[in-house]
């Protein structure tokens, strides 16, 4: 995928423009906050189950190398393979020789951000395997050339006429704008897909070191028939998806739909543990799976371990008031919001990714719903103070926070330029009481007034004896 | 509440937003302050609690400040201040230091003693006796720090709660952000009109006339939205009205109305 | 190579090497206690009230529930219910309660027992257990219990005992280790009503890939 971080601020600005986007955030706005308040009202002990998840997961990232070689062993004791993956580039070519070794044409997919994130769909395709998204909104997006915008809600930026546009396009069929038909027609074209498919992939919410399964966590059910029909399950997940064991597994279920979608629990939480059994029916014959750690491993030990603590719900963005402004898209990879401020700067660079972590007013609303209690906005000023130490910071920031700083280190002078600042816009405003236009402020009059100040500082007032 | 033998000794933290545009905020915390029977200075080595170097990044020159403002307010019983940001700001000093250097101790005695004036009110010294009136409805903003770090949610609305003919209503959505952020409205100005637009509108909707909060950031951020976008709707610190320190014209009002204020009182 | 690069990592962050058999310990000890964390208050409550529960959270999921008295009352339901939606094919598991039953009362529905096939229109299978805090059904890959027949029919059918309803998730983990001696079959389905897909527009449809029909045949035993 394309990165499109350095140009966020262009990015957020045609966000802000498009009719349709902004309809269509419109939609998450009224939905998923509004549900997670609901789930989280009818679970007394939802509070506690977050403490529990944050230090359960501290616990696991202080011991992340044992559990990743016990769930290692316990996947090849039943059969399975793991595979260790250091980048995108290596997580792709282990995928491909696999598809290769099977002989597969084409494969298809459960949702995976992973796999976004490695860039998996491109790779395959440039080497001869045709990937078939089967979630209902990877696979519009696929069909449109497109790419998620949210975590869980991967078409949350398109509107029921986009989705139809694009059936039309590539089903042959009438059109229709009834949501209910369109997702007739993708459960009708996938079915034929997933017979077909040489190998299914899938991600991972969850890899259990006692028993060496993956989990997933769907309400469609594509992901099911997407590692039940193939002769090749890949699991494509990353090194801090593990959890001990299955009572722990569950703790984080019972936060994870209700922080997510609202749901009580998704419709199917499925476990994969190896291939297929002796005297099974069905169920795949190979089964693999796909550690990914690009930049992961680095982060433990450092300020921003504890956003491995992540399980991916997407509350943070769906309570984020700048991604509900600007849709996922305008972070410009793969992961937006809150979270994806804090880890695409790991993954594609601060110098790549700096303005991501800035874009925040730092409302607090995101580690204020986060199941794992991240502190994303001390994760995102983490980053802004890498980049300041790093000199990357815009010259008119440095500048003018070390002028600033200069004068507020310095009470008697700090004084003075409020004075003179406070006469100054006072007489600017007139009796209006505000002003319109103010020089080197145009970020702020371009859009709103600036209230006048009264006229006299406090401090002076104060000193002269007012009360 | 504060009985005849112990009257607390009150540092005031004037905010630089107060100092130098609305000395009102501040002479209204003052009263208040004296009102539940506190003792107020106002320490002269203060001037900005730090927070634009703290989110832009600069740590050196933040704890430059935090050291001097510490300094400052040593000795005070308690130190109150009219805006939950700022005051969070001053909560976040004990993180700026190492666990070994002898500022970090310091930074969390002042953590320990520092208030936003509500909070202060409501459950450091339960005071509750407000002698103010006030003729309209108003609605409450929620500020993020106050609300999300400092715990701020019931204690402006049980005061404002005591003022006489004043209706509260509730507007959808108080607890978003108004989109102010400090350098955040500068440096992302178009995100940040969506947002403060997004807050006007539920103001509006509200019905009330008069839009109060406790942060003169995001005050000033939204009054002069609504200025701008023509609405009658007056913003005010929630300080002036439980002082009932009326005089002054809301914030970002023009002068003449104080006349029409003072003619219909 | 990436293994040891990524574990070299890890151990670096964590200002270790490998891990002694002490810093081990931690880990180990928890791998073996599979200890419970906090179990919310609803999924501990008496068994009767676990039924309810159960009952009330699959119907809030969009599960139909069918009770019955005994299973040689499954034939019947059965034969009533596909009936009524005119189907007249019923892939089936080939476990032994489902072999075992009297399945006259089917009249012109057939019954076959395989794995399930694009097209099929009802399946039936039996089910592990249910799990009241969120009204799941737990069922698992077997030789007799193809997991297709759980996904690919636009009907599935699942036959529960009340006998077998249990709390938390934690307690259906526990019988099944005993029932399985440890191993995990090849896949354990947690199933929470029927598909659903809200991807156009937020807009929440019953049905995507899964089945659109959830009916649970409830045996009071």
């Amino acid at each position: 995928m394309q990165i499109k971080s350095p140009e966020f601020k262009d990015n957020a600005r045609i966000a802000l423009q498009d009719v349709n986007l902004q309809k269509a955030l419109g939609n998450l706005k009224a939905g998923f906050p509004v549900k997670r308040a609901n789930a989280v009202e009818r679970m007394p002990e939802f509070e506690d189950l977050r403490d529990e998840a944050r230090d359960l997961k501290n616990h696991i990232l202080e011991n992340l190398d044992v559990y990743l070689e016990q769930f290692e062993s316990k996947v090849v004791e039943n059969g399975g393979h793991v595979h260790w993956a250091r980048t995108s580039d290596d997580a792709c070519k282990t995928i491909l020789d696999i598809c290769k070794q099977v002989g597969a044409k084409t494969v298809t997919k459960g949702k995976s951000m992973v796999s976004e994130e490695v860039n998996l769909n491109e790779y395959l395709e440039k080497n001869g395997v045709q990937p078939v998204e089967t979630d209902l909104g990877e696979y519009i997006l696929q069909l449109r050339e497109d790419h998620p915008s949210h975590i869980i809600a991967p078409a949350i930026h398109l509107n029921l006429e986009d989705v139809s546009e694009a059936f039309h396009k590539h089903h042959n069929r009438p059109k229709s704008d009834d949501p209910a038909v369109l997702m007739q027609e993708a459960r009708e074209m996938l079915r034929k897909q997933f017979v077909a498919a040489d190998v299914g992939i899938t991600g991972a919410n969850f890899c259990v070191a006692e028993t060496g399964s993956t989990i997933i966590v769907t309400n469609e059910g594509n992901g099911d028939l997407t590692q039940t029909l193939p002769k090749t399950h890949i699991v494509i997940t990353s090194i801090e998806k593990v959890v001990p064991t299955l009572e722990d597994m569950s703790l984080f279920l019972r936060l994870l739909a209700r922080s997510a979608t609202g749901q009580e629990f998704t419709v199917y939480n499925t476990l994969s543990t190896g291939p297929r059994r002796e005297g099974d029916q069905d169920g795949p014959e190979n089964f693999h799976v796909v550690l990914v750690d690009n930049g992961r491993s680095e982060m433990v030990g450092t300020e921003l371990q504890d956003m491995l603590r992540c399980i991916r719900c997407s509350a943070c963005m769906n309570h984020c008031p700048v991604y509900g402004a600007v849709g996922g898209h305008s972070y410009g990879w793969v992961y937006p919001g809150p979270m994806g401020s804090v880890l695409t700067p790991q993954m594609i660079g601060i110098e790549n990714a700096g303005l991501l972590p800035n874009a925040s007013t730092f409302c607090g609303k995101c580690e204020s719903v986060c199941p794992v209690r991240i502190p994303l906005p001390k994760l995102m000023r983490h980053w802004r103070e890498n980049e300041f130490e790093k000199h990357l910071s815009p010259k008119a920031v440095r500048w003018g926070i070390s002028g600033w700083g200069f004068f507020a280190k310095r009470p008697a002078l700090y004084r003075w330029v409020s004075r003179s600042s406070a006469w100054f816009m006072n007489k600017l405003a007139g009796k209006k009481g505000r002003i319109s236009r103010l020089p080197l402020a145009g970020g702020w009059t371009d859009w709103r007034d600036m209230p006048a100040p009264e006229g006299q500082t406090f401090m002076d007032q104060w000193k002269q004896g007012k009360r | 509440m504060p009985n005849a033998e112990h009257t607390p000794r009150v540092g005031l933290f004037v905010t630089c937003l107060a100092d130098m545009f609305r000395p009102t905020v501040a002479f209204a915390t003052v009263r208040l302050l004296e009102q539940a029977g506190c003792t107020v200075e106002v320490p002269e080595k203060q001037t900005c609690c730090g927070q634009p170097a703290f989110n832009s990044g600069d740590r050196n020159t933040t704890r430059d400040i935090a050291k001097m403002t510490i300094e400052a307010f040593d000795g005070y019983e308690y130190v109150v201040g009219p805006s939950g940001s700022c005051i969070g700001m001053l909560h976040y000093y004990a993180d700026l230091f190492d666990d070994n250097d002898p500022w970090k101790k310091r930074a969390e005695d002042l953590k320990a003693r520092s208030f936003e004036i509500t909070s202060f009110l409501v459950d450091v010294i339960g005071f509750d006796q407000i002698k103010a009136a006030f003729d309209g409805t108003i609605t409450y903003h929620d500020s993020c720090s106050g609300l999300r770090q400092l715990g701020i949610k019931q204690q402006p609305r049980k005061l404002l709660g005591k003022v006489d003919n004043l209706e509260l209503a509730e507007m959808e959505e108080a607890e978003t952000c108004c989109g102010f952020g400090g350098t955040f409205c500068v440096k992302y100005p178009d995100i940040s009109n969506r947002m403060v637009a997004n807050k006007t509108e539920n103001t509006s909707a509200s019905g009330a006339d008069t839009l109060v909060g406790g942060d003169l950031g995001c005050l000033l951020n939204m009054a002069g939205k609504l200025k701008r976008e023509g609405k009658s709707i007056e913003a005010r610190h929630v300080v002036e009205i439980l002082a009932g320190m009326l005089d002054q014209p809301a914030i970002g009002e023009a002068d003449a109305k104080r006349y029409e204020l003072a003619k219909q009182v | 190579m990436s293994k040891a690069e990524i574990l070299g990592n890890i151990r670096r962050g964590l200002g270790r090497g490998e891990p002694t058999a002490q810093q081990r310990s931690a880990a180990e000890s928890r791998l073996a206690a599979k200890a419970d964390n906090l179990i919310p208050k609803r999924g501990q409550l008496p068994h009767d009230e676990q039924v309810k529960l159960f009952k009330d959270m699959a119907i809030e999921a969009a599960a139909e529930i069918i009770e019955l008295d005994s299973t040689s009352e499954v034939p019947m339901a059965v034969s009533e219910w596909l009936h009524k939606m005119n189907i007249r094919e019923l892939v089936s598991a080939s476990n032994a309660e489902l072999t075992e039953m009297d399945w006259s009362a089917l009249g012109d529905i057939q019954r076959v027992e395989r794995v399930a096939q694009v097209g099929d229109m009802a399946s039936i299978t039996s089910s592990f257990a249910g799990i009241a805090e969120t009204g799941t059904l737990m069922l698992h890959s077997g030789s007799e219990s193809p997991t297709t027949l759980n996904f690919l029919p636009d009907v599935h059918m699942v036959v529960l005992h009340k006998s077998t309803i249990v709390g938390p998730y934690e307690d259906a983990w526990k019988k099944l280790r005993a029932a399985h001696g440890g191993k995990m079959p090849r896949t354990v389905n947690m199933i929470t009503g029927p598909s659903r897909s809200a991807d156009i527009e937020q807009k929440l449809q019953m049905g995507a890939h899964g089945p659109r029909t959830l009916v649970i045949l409830l045996i009071n035993d």
